[in-house]
Formats: C-alpha cells, sequence, structure tokens
C-alpha cells in the first residue's frame, strides 16, 4: 500500500467533493421542467421536437401510477427494440466483420441487462456484436437506462418535498430533459477527452498487422470434417502453426465508453472491458473514468438537500456514502497488496501484489480502486478481473452489491435506494425510542415502510433463491470456471451483480447457455422494476401527505449520528443478509488460503 | 389504464425512443468520430504503428515476442494462442486454483530459464501471471531490467545499451502520481530493432 495510492485516493475525493455542488445545481436546471441551462439554442428544438410527437396532452404531471406505467411501457418498447436488431444484425449495415444474428436468449439476456442498467454480458463485445448494435441497440439503453433511474429518484425526491399532492411530474419531460441537457453534453466531453488519450472512434474493419517476431504455435490437427484427430493411443496429435499476424478490432469504442461510465451502465465495447487499451489505456483516462461513475450519483445528493431545503441532509447522506466508499477501497487494496501464497510458494515476488488479471498501468491500487467504485454504484465495468482476486479482496465488490450499490450507486438508483435504507433507518430508530417516526415532517406509516420492505426483500429472495437453484441444478454447476468454494462465489456473484444491476462479473462464469440467460435476465428485471413500483408507490404516498414543521421534538436527519444510523442500516439489513452464503463462498477460501496449502 | 391509453403510452415511447436515437445513437457518436478523426487522427485510429509502410501493431496492444532478441510481454490469454487483439480476454482462474499454480510454475521456470536467473532470484509477478485484457502492452520496471542482459547478449550489444534504452521506454507515473511506472514492450522492442538497423 505505497504513498502514491493515498495520494491519489485523496485527489480523487477532493476532485469528487469539488464537481458535486455544481452538478448538484446543474441537475436542479436540468430537472425543472421550466429550468434554463446554456445548452438550449442547440437542444431546445430537439426536446420541442419529442413533446410534439409524445403529444403536449401527454406531458402535463403524473401520479405515481401515470408516471410508473410510463417508465414500464417505455422499458417494454426499448428492449424489444434492441432484441429485434440482435436478431438482425447481419442484415444490418455497419457489420464490417459480417456477425450473425445473436440467438434467442443471449439476445433477451442482453435486452434486459441493457433495459435495466445492468449491462451483464453474456457475450464478448468484439466477437459478437457488429457496430451497429454496440452504438444503436445497447448505447441508446445506456442513455435511456440512466435518465429512467434519474427520473425516477427525481419523482421520489419530489415527492419527499411537495404535500398534499398526488403529482410527481412528468416521466416523459424528466427523462427526455436528462437525455438532452445532461448524458449528452458531459458524454460528448468525456468521449473527446478520452480518444486524445487513445480510445478509438472509428468505423473501420479489424485492422490486421504484420507482428514483428512470428512465432509458432501448436494447435490440434483437425480432420476434413473439423475434428481432431488422434493417435493410436488416443492423444489429440498437434501440429505447427506459424503466426505472423495480429487482427486488431477496431470500432466507435469512446461514444459507448463515455456514457457506459457516466450512466452506470459497465457494458464494455470489448470482452476485456475498461481494462482493454482501446477502451481506458492510460492512468489519467482510467481516473476520469472513475470520477465518471461516481459524479452524477454525487451530484444527487446535493440535489437532494437542495430539493427538501436542508443541504446538510444532502451532506450527510453524501458522508455516510463516502465512509462506506472508504472502508471498501482500504480493504480490497490492502487484500490485494499481497501475493497470492500459491505463487509466491514457487518464487513469484509478491512485491506487486496479486497481479493474475490485473494491467500492469493500473496495478493494484488503481484496479482495487476501480473495482470498489464499479461495486459501490450499479456501474459493473471492469479494469481487472474480480474473479482472479484474493478471497477478501474478491469479497469487498460481492459486500458493495449485498449493500445494494447504493454508495453513491447508479444514476438516480443510488439516491433511491440509499433513501429506502433512510426510511427503514428512522423507523428503527422510531421503534428504538418509541416515537412516531418522520422523515423531513413527514409521518413515516405502515404503507411507507411496507414499500421500502417491499423494495429491498422482493430483491434479496431472488437473489438468494436464483443463487441456491444454480448452487445445486446441473447447469449452474457446469457454468463455474473455477471449483471449491470459489465456483459458489462465481454463481452468487452473477446473481449479485444481475439482481443488483450492476453487470461486473466473477467472469470464469460461463453464463452463455440458455438456463444462466434466462435466469440471469430474469433477476436483472426483478431488480429493477420490483424496486421502481415500490418507489414510486412511495414517492406518490409522501407526496401526498402534509407536513408538519420541524421543531426539536423532530429526528435529525443530518450529523453524525444520522450517518452513522443509516451506515449500520446499510450494513447490517442490506448487506447481512446474505452472511452465511458469503461465509461459504469467500470467507472459507481466505481461510482455505492461508491455513492450508489447498487447491481446486 | 384503459387501452386507449396504454397505446397513446406506447405511441410516445417510440416516438421518444426515434428521436432520441437519432440524437444520442447518431448524431453523438457520428460528432465524437468527427472530432478524433481531425484532432487525434492516429490515436482514433488504434495507435497503429507501421515500418517500411506496413503495419506492424499497436503501440497499445500486446504482441508477442518470442525471440531472445526481444524484450517479451506478459502472459496473455486472448483468443485460442494468446495476444489475440480481436478476442480480448483474462484466465479468471481464481486465487487457489490448481490450473494458475501450475501454469505460473512453468512459466517461473521458463523465465529463470530464459534469462539466465538463479534460482533465488524472485521472478516479478506480473512476468508469470496474465494480465486482465490479454492485451497488457507494458511490463514492469523490474521485469525488463531481468530481460536486459539476455537481450543484449542476443543483439551483441553492452548491457548498458539495452538499460538506458528501458529508461528511455520507462513511463512514470502520470502527472506524477496516477497509476503505475511501466515499459512499453511493444515500443521498445521496434525502437532496439531500429538501432540494430542503422
Amino acid at each position: 500500500m505505497h504513498a502514491m495510492g493515498w495520494v491519489q485516493l485523496a485527489v480523487f475525493t477532493i476532485v469528487l467533493l469539488a464537481i458535486t455542488k455544481p452538478l448538484g445545481l446543474y441537475l436542479v436546471r436540468v430537472l425543472d421542467p421550466r429550468g434554463r441551462t446554456y445548452l438550449e439554442p442547440v437542444l431546445k428544438p430537439v426536446e420541442n421536437l419529442v413533446y410534439k410527437l409524445i403529444g403536449a396532452e401527454r406531458t402535463g404531471e403524473q401520479d405515481w401510477k401515470g408516471y410508473a406505467a410510463s417508465a414500464l411501457v417505455l422499458s417494454v418498447i426499448g428492449a424489444l427494440f434492441t432484441y429485434a436488431v440482435l436478431r438482425l444484425q447481419q442484415f444490418l449495415p455497419l457489420n464490417p466483420q459480417h456477425f450473425g444474428p445473436l440467438s434467442p436468449d443471449l439476445s433477451f439476456n442482453t435486452a434486459a441487462s441493457f433495459t435495466t442498467n445492468t449491462n451483464w454480458q453474456s457475450y464478448g463485445g468484439e466477437t459478437t456484436m457488429s457496430y451497429l448494435s454496440q452504438m444503436v441497440a445497447l448505447t441508446s439503453h445506456n442513455f435511456f437506462s440512466a435518465a429512467m433511474g434519474i427520473s425516477v429518484a427525481t419523482a421520489l425526491v419530489r415527492g419527499i418535498a411537495r404535500q398534499k399532492t398526488k403529482l410527481l411530474g412528468n416521466f416523459w419531460v424528466d427523462f427526455t430533459r436528462v437525455c438532452l441537457y445532461l448524458l449528452l453534453p458531459i458524454s460528448l466531453v468525456l468521449a473527446v477527452f478520452l480518444v486524445s488519450q487513445g480510445v478509438i472512434q472509428n468505423f473501420s474493419h479489424y485492422r490486421t498487422a504484420h507482428v514483428v517476431d512470428p512465432y509458432t504455435v501448436q494447435v490440434a490437427k483437425k480432420s476434413a470434417a473439423g475434428l481432431d484427430v488422434k493417435d493410436a493411443a488416443g492423444k489429440t496429435v498437434m501440429v505447427n502453426k506459424k503466426i505472423d499476424t495480429q487482427s486488431i478490432a477496431m470500432g466507435p469504442v469512446a461514444s459507448q465508453e463515455a456514457i457506459k461510465e457516466l450512466g452506470t451502465n459497465g457494458g464494455g465495447f470489448m470482452n476485456a472491458n475498461s481494462a482493454h487499451p482501446y477502451e481506458n489505456p492510460t492512468p489519467l483516462s482510467n481516473f476520469i473514468e472513475m470520477l465518471s461513475i461516481f459524479a452524477i450519483g454525487s451530484g444527487l445528493t446535493y440535489y437532494l438537500g437542495r430539493m427538501v431545503g436542508n443541504q446538510k441532509h444532502g451532506w450527510s447522506i453524501w458522508t455516510a456514502m463516502f465512509l462506506l466508499f472508504l472502508v471498501g477501497t482500504t480493504i480490497c487494496w490492502w487484500s490485494e497488496s499481497h501475493g497470492n501464497p500459491r505463487l509466491t510458494s514457487v518464487g513469484v515476488s509478491s512485491l506487486e501484489g496479486n497481479t493474475e488479471g490485473k494491467e500492469a498501468r493500473f496495478g493494484v491500487f488503481d484496479s482495487a480502486l476501480f473495482a470498489t467504485i464499479t461495486t459501490d454504484t450499479s456501474c459493473g465495468a471492469v479494469n481487472s478481473m474480480h474473479d482472479s482476486f484474493l478471497p477478501l479482496g474478491g469479497l469487498v465488490p460481492l459486500f458493495n452489491m449485498h449493500m445494494g450499490c447504493v454508495v453513491f450507486g447508479g444514476v438516480g438508483a443510488g439516491l433511491y435506494g440509499i433513501l429506502i435504507f433512510v426510511v427503514l433507518a428512522i423507523f428503527l430508530a422510531g421503534l428504538m425510542i418509541g416515537r412516531t417516526p418522520e422523515y423531513l415532517g413527514k409521518k413515516l406509516e405502515a404503507y411507507d415502510v411496507m414499500t421500502a420492505v417491499l423494495a429491498i426483500l422482493i430483491p434479496s429472495a431472488v437473489l438468494l433463491g436464483f443463487t441456491a437453484i444454480a448452487a445445486v441444478t446441473s447447469w449452474g454447476l457446469a457454468g463455474r470456471g473455477n471449483l471449491g468454494p470459489h465456483g459458489l462465489s462465481e454463481i452468487l456473484y452473477a446473481f449479485t451483480s444481475s439482481v443488483n444491476n450492476n453487470g461486473s462479473a466473477f467472469a470464469g462464469l460461463s453464463g452463455n447457455s440458455v438456463p444462466y440467460n434466462t435466469a440471469l435476465a430474469l433477476a436483472m428485471l426483478a431488480g429493477r422494476y420490483f424496486v421502481i413500483v415500490p418507489i414510486l408507490a412511495l414517492a406518490g404516498n409522501l407526496a401526498s401527505k402534509k407536513a408538519v414543521p420541524v421543531s426539536s421534538g423532530s429526528m435529525p436527519v443530518s450529523g453524525g449520528t444520522f450517518v452513522l444510523l443509516v451506515i449500520g442500516t446499510v450494513v447490517i439489513i442490506g448487506a447481512l443478509t446474505f452472511f452465511p452464503v458469503v461465509s461459504l463462498g469467500p470467507i472459507v477460501e481466505h481461510f482455505l488460503m492461508v491455513n492450508s496449502t489447498k487447491l481446486f | 389504464m384503459s387501452m386507449k391509453s396504454l397505446l397513446l403510452e406506447i405511441r410516445a415511447s417510440v416516438a421518444v425512443i426515434f428521436v432520441l436515437g437519432l440524437v444520442l445513437c447518431g448524431a453523438y457518436p457520428l460528432i465524437v468520430w468527427s472530432i478524433g478523426q481531425v484532432a487525434f487522427q492516429n490515436r482514433a485510429n488504434g495507435s497503429l504503428v507501421e515500418r517500411n509502410g506496413q503495419v506492424v501493431g499497436s503501440s497499445l496492444i500486446a504482441q508477442n515476442f518470442t525471440g531472445n532478441r526481444y524484450f517479451h510481454p506478459r502472459p496473455s490469454d486472448a483468443g485460442d494462442f494468446g495476444y489475440d487483439g480481436a478476442n480480448s480476454n483474462a484466465s479468471n482462474l481464481g486465487p487457489l486454483s490448481e490450473k494458475l499454480y501450475d501454469q505460473v510454475k512453468e512459466r517461473v521456470a521458463a523465465y529463470r530459464s530464459d534469462n539466465n536467473l538463479p534460482a533465488w532470484v524472485q521472478v516479478p509477478a506480473d512476468a508469470v501471471t496474465a494480465s486482465a485484457s490479454g492485451l497488457d502492452p507494458d511490463i514492469s520496471v523490474g521485469n525488463a531490467q531481468l530481460q536486459a542482459a539476455r537481450v543484449a547478449k542476443a543483439r551483441k550489444i553492452p548491457k548498458s545499451e539495452v538499460e538506458k534504452f528501458v529508461s528511455r521506454f520507462t513511463a512514470g507515473r502520470q502527472l506524477g502520481f496516477l497509476g503505475e511506472p511501466r515499459v512499453n514492450v511493444f515500443k521498445l522492442n521496434l525502437a532496439l530493432d531500429q538501432r540494430n538497423s542503422r
């Protein structure tokens, strides 16, 4: 754990703090239908065109059911659109590598994955997707799912801030404004910056390089029918193959990379995601990518404070999130700084830490920081392979997701996720001191707590249920890339990532089979919509209440006690639900690593 | 929700996807493409390197070098034979994987014998572990230094000169504090070739 890591962590924190208020204030303007921005001369005509096509009568304020209905219908139509493009990509333009259609289950999985902001990838980008599929079928959802998350969070904030009304704003207006005034301009700046660092942006066919130092490899000899030829002893016959060229994947990567981080989507253009030098070529591009993953989630806490007229509340939530982030980063970094004892025992230096599945330009610190950030949020982009982390290092991403990806969180999803925990924290505190719980002047009643509990209980049940099924069925076990406790961790990680709409993986798991694709897609859908609908119901109910003025008898929603209460609720209710299964995965693996010489 | 209302919601969805789709999936990537092709042409097209009018690789993408005259990159799991620039991949082997243990043990032995190192020398971890992308263009400085003697001998030039090349192609932490110091194998090897042909 070298000093430069601490310096980088400090700089990261300072920059994050510095952008939080300006972004929060900008969000206030974007999320106000009459708010003005400097981009209006260019984008107002587009915004107005959208409203014209939707019909002016549909841009008025909606109650929670109307808001939810619009969000759900758009999701369904968007998913069908993506499914269709993936099934038909062989007939569509911008497919220089002539990739064929995706199978029905893979298309369903991918459509569900991108619609829900998960970006779980059962496919390898550069070996499967045409440029059109990447740009249109997938990137559209990078914008749309992010905008939907922010819209739902806004509706919840309005529900908290308003009183005696049923109305939460208009989904179409919020959604369109977020896409045009927030996500588009920041993505554009980010993408151009990324190109300046070496991220590619072109429409060329894959390039062929004539390698400098040709070499030979051994390959299985194939018969005319394409089968491996065996010798008399039944062993595969090997022949030499000369490698004198290298094929290099191309594509419009930068534009997708920018929104992938900013919108906490995480689906890589390339299979190796942000570890690929064409997606994340320099330590500086890495720094900016990490920052953009946290940016909007951080700005939304300021937006919350501003909208409910209690800026300290916003900063207290920011602080709770930041502390959870800091602890996670430190543990992950500490774990990965150690050499893998199995490898040091055969003569590998422990100086560089655990380098399997990590890139040399990032090293251990940048890999641990990225892994923490990408799972604190529901991003899921990776710049190192979590599957090859040491057991406790791999536990951190898992734990972060078990908390619900609420540490700055998915754009919008992080804010409404943490507010669910705030509601529960206040309810529990109310029980402890025997007083009616109230949040910002509003009494929390049975209906509110019920919706909050539903938003936590349903995803947890889906996560554990699917993991349990996969852990005892042949299709579930067949997918494992590693055996022993690590195999269980792979299965658990997959469903944790899906339900929490994260999308990162212990990627040794082969999830591209009909049962896995289907189960994971259902988990993603449940984790998204069985949360959004209760959240909007809660928003609608809160909006209809009358606020009582805050007095000395009100429960404080800022300060140290409140921060600790929120952290405690997130850790105990969120993460400890999963402690039993985690103890059978990473924790037992850690003790086996330290106390035995066992291999699997 | 009534049927009519549902149809209107569907119409709204299609309109939104169409108009915003044109802007976000059409205009936006094209604007980035235009700026990239004008301002950062080589980078936007993959940082490809040409020698004698022929593309020989990319300075960002690892290429395999096996000869003694060259510095060797990190092990790769990209594609069937490693270093496949059109199929990035990692091993995804867990810390207690027997396969990983066997692989690394074999690589340690090969690294020591290639570079004529005694058994007590600990091998730099990046030299015997696969990267995340399988296309990691860099190696650690310690790894490069251990390979310098072999390269110098094969090229029949003084070791000190090879070491000068290594330090010339060592990138420090970006802005002084970001990332790790590292050596770009592809650029280093090309520069050594250029020196020899001089």
